[in-house]
Parts: structure tokens; sequence; C-alpha cells
């Protein structure tokens, strides 16, 4: 069974809509700017990847508004860009025969936030009702599974980062057995108060109050990392069943897949990242030498950017390879990374040209990577996309042209 | 203590739970059931809550769980109103 990708849905700091982030993205406009959605004059990090201009009430029902969190209502809107963009009415399917695996990281940390603030300030009586699941991991996915009325396998995959290539790891596994169509991917949007204090003590974060300096991995002055909202909602099936509805294009087929997680820290033994590249060209039936592309994880903190190069490097070889880190210009998505990778990913082997990695104008020459940094056109038929989750998930997930 | 009226539930409606597409908050909705204006259990007792909240009356679950139609809430709360009063 060859699991191939029909339709994409991306919303992303630069841009809402699939086209709209990809035209971004190759002319290198950043997303990466001063938090505006609170005050954040008080806290160390003020910089993140907000996506501007989206208006609920344009892509949401009403109904569905107080009950759930923005970053539902950035995967309900993404989930109907997909199934538009795939050419399907679920209604034409058995709605056993539809499923949905999407990755999330944080919750619904704004809705969160808001509610136990009149927990604490009014009592409990002037808690939303709603609180008892708008903010779980699993809301994404109950969400889109109502909304479209997709009631087959469902599941939500938990790796920070690397959640977003689970998700797609497992919407394979489900159509292996039988499932005609899984909504995949991943969304996240936790940029309040709670949600960026809840990662300042990872030391993770970058403080640097530039934009155009803040997230610079690969490069030598690195200093940490951005925060982002958005993600990627996509649209997987068997590709003999998407060809046979007459599916308006097949993207490309999830030719490997392969997770890993990383020895305890102070074990003294190495990172299973490496083996997490090599286990998804293995599983794809892929030589080093096939594959067109990197899509890194691109971590910005330098010690996890040196481990990244590494591992490239001891797979591919010195500059052996073209690498590329577009999250640049979104900061990191929590959830939502990896699946905005793949999508862009795609596009890059439908549209022949790699996009870059911006702000990058000092790559560490010790990493000896062959970092993309101005859209690049190439012949493309593979790529790899590579994502870390903090904790010590390692994914990587092969696409392939098809 | 004035009455609580279909119009203070269907603002209160609106805010809580929104307004199905397929049905029209402002037609003769008083004797359809919450189920079939798109209202699940959840978007009631969020309904509920706000109403208690707001006109500082107590309406116990065991009792609105005997609510069907718009009708009957309208009544229950009208009721526990002038019990209050």
């Amino acid at each position: 069974m060859s699991a191939v990708i029909t339709g994409l849905g991306i919303a992303a700091p630069n841009g809402l809509g699939t086209e709209e982030v990809w035209r971004s993205t190759l002319a290198g406009t950043s997303g990466i700017g001063p938090i505006t959605r609170f005050d954040a004059s008080g806290y160390p990090v003020r910089l993140a990847g907000e996506i501007p201009g989206f208006e609920v009430s344009e892509h949401v029902p009403s109904r569905l508004v107080p009950q759930t969190d923005r970053m539902t209502q950035l995967a309900l809107a993404a989930s109907g860009w997909a199934l538009e963009d795939a050419g399907v009415d679920p209604q034409r399917f058995d709605d056993l025969e539809m499923g949905v695996v999407t990755a999330n990281s944080s919750g619904g940390f704004e809705f969160g936030q808001r509610e136990l603030e009149k927990l604490w300030a009014q009592g409990p009586e002037y808690v939303s009702a709603y609180q008892s699941f708008a903010w779980f991991y699993a809301v994404n996915t109950g969400q889109l599974s109502i909304r479209h009325g997709m009631s087959g396998p469902t599941g939500v995959t938990v790796a920070e980062q690397a959640g977003g290539l689970d998700a797609l790891g497992q919407a394979r596994r489900q159509l292996s057995k039988g499932v005609r169509l899984v909504l995949t991917g991943g969304m996240d949007a936790s940029l309040c108060p709670w949600g960026l204090v809840a990662q300042l003590p990872s030391g993770l974060l970058s403080e640097q109050p530039d934009p155009e300096r803040a997230f610079l991995p690969f490069d030598t002055g690195a200093s940490g990392q951005v925060l982002g909202e958005g993600g990627a909602i996509l649209v997987m099936e068997p590709a003999a069943s998407a060809r046979e509805r007459g599916a308006p294009q097949l993207y490309g087929e999830i030719a490997g897949y392969c997770a890993t997680f990383d020895p305890r820290p102070g074990s003294g033994r190495p990172s299973r990242l490496a083996a997490a590249m090599r286990g998804a060209l293995d599983s794809a039936g892929l030589t080093p030498e096939e594959v067109d592309v990197v899509f890194a994880d691109a971590s910005g903190v330098p010690e996890l950017d040196r481990a990244e190069a590494e591992a490239i490097t001891g797979l591919f070889g010195p500059r052996g390879v073209p690498v590329t880190a577009p999250k640049t210009m979104f900061g990191r998505l929590s959830s939502g990374g990896a699946p905005v990778d793949v999508a862009l990913a795609l596009l890059a082997l439908r549209d022949g040209v790699i996009p870059p990695s911006v702000n990058v104008t000092a790559p560490a020459e010790e990493y000896r990577l062959d970092l993309v940094t101005e859209a690049r056109p190439a012949r493309l038929r593979t790529a790899l996309v590579v994502a870390r989750g903090y904790g010590g998930f390692n994914t990587a997930l092969a696409v392939r042209q098809i | 203590m004035s009455a609580f009226t279909i119009e203070d539930l269907k603002r209160i409606m609106r805010d809580c739970a929104g307004e199905e597409e397929s049905v029209d908050l402002d037609g003769d909705i008083l004797d359809l059931r919450f189920e079939e204006l798109g209202y699940d259990s959840l978007a009631l007792i969020e309904t509920t809550s706000r109403i208690s909240r707001e006109f500082a009356v107590q309406l116990p679950e065991d009792e609105l769980g005997e609510i069907g139609t718009v009708r009957d809430l309208l009544a229950l709360i009208n009721q526990r109103l002038s019990v209050s009063s």
C-alpha cells in the first residue's frame, strides 16, 4: 500500500492557506516579529511567529467558536482547505472509512488560561463547561472528526515537534489496515502568557530582541529558538483509492518513516537522531544518494544544531545534500512544525525549488552543511523531513514523488 | 423580579453556543427540543450555568435533566425566579 498526500492546508505566521504560505516562503518573507497577542513587555522573550489576520468567523461555524481554542479554530480552517484541495466531499465516503490522527503538543493554552483565571478570580461556577475538553491534546482530532463526520480510527500523537511526523506515521498505519482516508498533521497555537511561561524554563528560547537575529539555526550567531503558532492538516489516502476517485493531484507518497528515542541524559550514549534518519531511508528502500533535500529540525540551540549537523553529514557526507529550514520564517510551531515542513517539501517536489532558510547569514563552517539560504531551483524527487521533540524524541519521514 | 423571556434565552444561547447554520433561533422555537436546535448536553450546561449566574437563580441539575423543549426551560427558570423573589 502506497500512502499518498492528496490535500494540503497550511496556517503559518507568513500566510493563511497553502499557496499564500508557499509564495511567502519562496520569497523569504518571515512571520517572526514582536508579540502582539498579549503584553509581553515583562517577559525575557518578546518575539514570536504570530499568524496575522485570522478572522475566526470567516473560517469556523459560530456554533463551534465558544467551545474552541485558537489552535482548534486554525485546525478546523486548515482541514477545510485540505479537503477542498484534495477534492474530497466527506459525505461521499462511508464515515467509518475516514479517520483523523493529529499531533498536539500544548493543548488549548489560551482557552485554558482564560478559564483558569475565572476559576481563581470568580469561582468554579464561572468556568466554561467547554473547558472539559477545549484544552485537551485530543481536542483537534475530536473536533475534526465531528466536523467532517469521520468516525473511523482516530488518535493523537504527543511528542512535541516529533509528534507532527509521528501522526503521519500513525495515519499511514491506519490506511494499511483498510481505512480509505485520514486527516492528519498537527496544529498548536499557545501564544499567551501561560504558553510562553511554560516554555521559558526549558532554556531553549532566544532572548534576542531583533526579529532577524533571534532564530538562526546552524549559524555562528545561533542563540536559541523562537516560538510560533500554526501547522498543517493533510489529507492522506492509499494511492490506488485516490486515483480511483480521481483525486486532482497526488503530491507524493510517504515513502519511509522511523522514530527513535534518545538515551537518558548523562548516560554518555549518543543521540539516536541519526538512527531515525537512517531508519526512515531504510524503510523506504532509499539510499542517501537518492535524497534530494533535507528539511532539518533546525533547533537554533548550538549544541542541538551540532548534533543534527553531525547526523546529517554522517549519513550524507560533508555538504552531501541540500539542507533547509523554512521554519526560520515561522519560529518553532510545536506539533505543527513538521507537518508544515512535509507540506512545503511536497510543494518543493511539485515546483522543483527548495525553499530557503532566512536570516542565516553566517552558517557555521564546522557543520559542513550545504545550507540553502535562497530559493534554489533543483530537480527534486525525494525529500527527508527531520523533527526532534523536547525530551528525546527523534522522527524522520521521507516523501517521494509518485 | 422581572420574568425571564425568550429574548433573554436567545441572547445567552448565542453567546454560549453560537447558532446552528440550519436553525433560525428567531423562528418559532418554543416547542422545539434543544437537540433539534443543535444544542447538545454540554451546550445546555453552559447556557444554564450562565443563566444561573446572570439572574441569580438556582437551577438544580435533576430538574434540568427533565428539560425537553425551550418552553420547558423558560417555565422552569420563571418558576424558580418567582420562588426566590
